[in-house]
């Protein structure tokens, strides 16, 4: 962990990790049970279109619910072992479905006999759920209009190298896909972003096709999307608008990758590229089926679990905590971080001194002093309209500053989950009451939900500690 | 799930960067103590009485308000400790225990811990019982009558009183070499102007206080320290008195950068540094009182909520 130097005038600066050649991945052997995710809450009323026992082949296309058309693609044979319920971060709820892993893996024909050229109708039906999350759905929505794809060769989080490992080992194959992207989604502007270590090995993505690549800078947060639009497009989001917004879609090397592969090989990929983070901080880049519980791959690397060390999923400054080592490998799981208790870091409920560390290190010049104390106070309405709340692009700098440990990220997350979900709750009343219920809603005390309490007692919580 | 490991569960980020409220604490007392411990050697065995009394009972108070108002306590951050060891900075070393007690009471409970305790004070703790001390006992802040009884090898005036009621010849005798190594009189902690500025720079350096601030008042003191001086140089005394002398620098170290009531956005930071400056040398030069140096803390104290929504555009902002 990054410490604060003894010239504490100076803003820390944190580097990505990069790399100039591919790494060559550890092999996790696959798991006895897998588990996936349907985006979808989980009902006991609903009928279900699989049961326990069912048998499933590698590459399946499954569907779980009569009147959805939510997919997922099995990563494994075997037969289904159980359908329960999943709550995620902010009380996203999901199906999950529990696979009994047979040792001999038979492939699943369908999809290879569903298309004679790639096209983005298979993708859409297919390919949504591939390792690297390829963003395919935001293609079809008829809100989007978008008109520049920027490839992505580089990883959000600090340490991480799965993009930019996929991209070095698979030069020739992205540049035929971003030709095939183009083809299938009628978007004809491509933009590689790529770190400039990787340029002398990966420049060559795209060809001659008039690709255009970008070097990235190497400081975070720069590899954040609104980051990346600023650096490679030279445009500025507004703020509470995203990418989409802007007509950009970032795709994944990894998943841009493994979509060219899936329509090459007429085989739909199930494996997963992921970096991990050991307790030293030394880093290992895995291949894991998805729905391999992380525990096995913790198994697979020697690493040890004990009580009280942190499971992370995402990297250091921006992932998201979980309480079980059975969780299983996602298709968007990038990196996998495990720290030990005594590097555990935890937040405090101490008020904010007014020190000011998080306005300089802000990369997006909010004013976070005044923005928390709004948040604290849950004005979100004002925080808002008066400390830019929607300008924060989540990079979580503020919190690692901050000498008074307030969780200040998790209390601006929780802001803008408040506010999209009031505002969700006046779209779904209709059009004819909107101007009554905003009235009302400004006029409401402090929404009370849940997940704010939660948020606090949690809080509450690690300060005892 | 019998055999479930049980993991710590949190929010983004997971790693931070080491830095606490404790260690500003502390680190701001480290670097008071150059100043600090001249003022002892030379005057005794009462500064070292006056410090400790001052910085004792700052963190008793706190605890008992704590206590009485059933909150959390907080002493352990080393805050009202550091309130202490300021207020004791400033005093005449003679004086009586009740003035240290009453001040640091003042400091304590009616700067800080009624409007919500650490971060939420709007006026610096430290120069709001000092206002209240000179306003309520004014003799005990007359610096030539309170060591009227120490033998000094040097000039054993406040020069800043005599400049007051005696004019620019009274100070003529005062070298750069003097100020700087404290051969001047004044509070127990303010005459070595050289620990002072060892200390500023150390917390600079350690982004412990904005350098902005600190560097901004001294040169507001400069640059209107000189502007009266060139004006007419038989009245005014010079830049290297207004800044080396009374409470200067540890007014713009350790007053003016007090976390809470001071502005964060650099706009603001240098406006709020540059007006204190300004200030003094006003209330010096042309008011009432002999040093400007805490009425004008509170008076930026004042207008730091105003100054800082000075800030620069968010990113993405559409106005």
């Amino acid at each position: 962990m990054l410490k604060r130097s003894f010239f504490g005038m100076a803003k820390p600066r944190f580097e990505y990790e990069s790399i100039d050649s591919p790494l060559s991945p550890e092999k996790i052997p696959l798991p006895r049970k897998a588990t996936i995710y349907f985006k979808r809450p989980y009902d006991r009323r609903d009928t279900l279109l699989l049961k326990i026992g069912d048998a499933v082949k590698t590459g399946q296309k499954l569907l779980i619910y009569e009147d959805s058309d939510v997919y997922a693609i099995s990563p494994v044979t075997g037969t289904v072992a159980g359908i329960a319920p999943f709550i995620g971060d902010f009380g996203e709820s999901y199906t999950a479905l529990t696979i009994d892993v047979s040792e001999t893996d038979t492939f699943d024909e369908e999809f290879g006999g569903s298309f004679e050229e790639p096209n983005f109708e298979t993708a859409l039906n297919y390919l949504k759920t591939l390792p690297g999350n390829p963003p395919l759905s935001d293609f079809a929505d008829p809100d989007i209009h978008l008109n520049t794809v920027v490839v992505t060769a580089l990883d959000k989080d600090l340490l991480t190298l799965t993009n930019q490992h996929m991209a070095a080992a698979n030069v020739d194959l992205l540049t035929r896909g971003v030709s095939m992207l183009k083809r299938i989604t009628g978007v004809h502007k491509v933009v590689v972003a790529i770190p400039q270590k990787l340029i002398r090995r990966a420049g060559a993505i795209g060809g001659a096709s008039g690709v255009e690549l970008r070097p990235i800078g190497t400081d975070y947060p720069s590899a954040l999307p609104a980051f990346i639009l600023k650096e490679v497009l030279g445009q500025v989001i507004p703020a509470g608008k995203t990418n989409l917004d802007m007509g950009v879609s970032l795709f994944g090397a990894e998943a841009l990758t493994n979509l060219t592969q899936a329509f090459e090989e007429k085989q739909i990929p199930v494996t997963k590229r992921l970096t991990v983070i050991r307790k030293d901080l030394s880093k290992v880049l895995v291949e894991a089926r998805i729905g391999t519980p992380v525990k096995e791959i913790f198994t697979a690397l020697n690493v040890t679990l004990q009580d009280m060390d942190r499971l992370v999923i995402g990297g250091p400054m921006t992932g998201n905590a979980v309480y079980s080592d059975e969780h299983p490998v996602t298709p968007d799981m990038d990196v996998l971080m495990v720290q030990d208790s005594k590097d555990v870091s935890l937040v405090s409920d101490y008020p904010c001194i007014n020190c000011g560390d998080c306005n300089r290190v802000c990369p997006a010049d909010i004013a976070v002093n005044m923005l928390v104390r709004f948040c604290e106070a849950r004005e979100y309405e004002a925080a808002a309209d008066e400390y830019d709340l929607h300008s924060c692009i989540e990079c979580g700098l503020c919190t690692f500053v901050c000498p008074a440990k307030i969780p200040i990220f998790q209390y601006i997350r929780l802001a803008k989950h408040e506010l999209a979900r009031s505002a969700m709750e006046v779209e779904l009343a209709g059009p004819e009451t909107e101007e009554a219920e905003e009235g009302e809603l400004a006029a409401k005390e402090p929404i009370e939900t849940a997940e704010a309490e939660e948020a606090k007692e949690e809080t509450a919580q690690t300060s005892e500690e | 799930m019998a055999n479930q490991k049980r993991f710590i569960v949190s929010h983004a980020p997971f790693w931070h960067d080491g830095s606490s409220v404790t260690e500003r604490s502390y680190h701001m007392m480290l670097a008071a103590l150059p100043a600090v411990i001249f003022g002892i050697i030379k005057y005794g065995m009462p500064a070292l009485a006056v410090t400790a009394l001052s910085v004792s009972s700052a963190i008793l108070w706190e605890a008992a308000f704590r206590r009485i108002s059933k909150e959390n306590e907080t002493v352990g951050d080393g805050n009202a400790a550091l309130i202490g060891l300021i207020f004791a900075m400033l005093l005449p070393a003679t004086s009586p225990w009740w003035v240290v007690v009453t001040g640091t009471f003042v400091a304590i409970v009616i700067g800080k811990e009624i409007f919500g305790g650490i971060g939420s004070n709007p006026f610096n703790p430290v120069a709001v019982a000092a206002a209240f001390l000179m306003l309520s006992w004014w003799k005990y802040f007359d610096f030539n009558a309170a060591l009227v009884h120490y033998p000094f090898d040097h000039m054993a005036v406040y020069p800043l009183s005599a400049l007051k009621n005696f004019g620019l010849s009274s100070v003529e005798g005062l070298t750069l070499a003097d100020l700087l190594t404290g051969k001047q009189t004044g509070g127990i902690g303010t005459t070595f102007s050289l620990g002072l500025i060892i200390g500023g720079v150390y917390l600079m350096l350690r982004g412990i206080i904005r350098w902005e601030i600190a560097l901004s008042f001294i040169a507001g003191v400069f640059i209107t320290a000189t502007i009266f001086k060139a004006n007419n140089p038989e009245q005014y005394a010079g830049p290297m008195i207004h800044i080396l002398s009374g409470y200067t620098l540890l007014g713009a170290f350790f007053l003016a950068t007090d976390d809470s009531s001071s502005p964060v956005n650099l706009v603001p930071m240098l406006l709020y540094g540059l007006m204190g400056g300004l200030m003094v040398v006003l209330i010096r030069n042309i008011g009432a009182y002999i040093d400007g140096t805490i009425l004008t803390i509170l008076l930026i104290n004042t207008v730091n909520p105003l100054l800082d929504k000075i800030r620069p555009k968010a990113l993405g902002k559409v106005v």
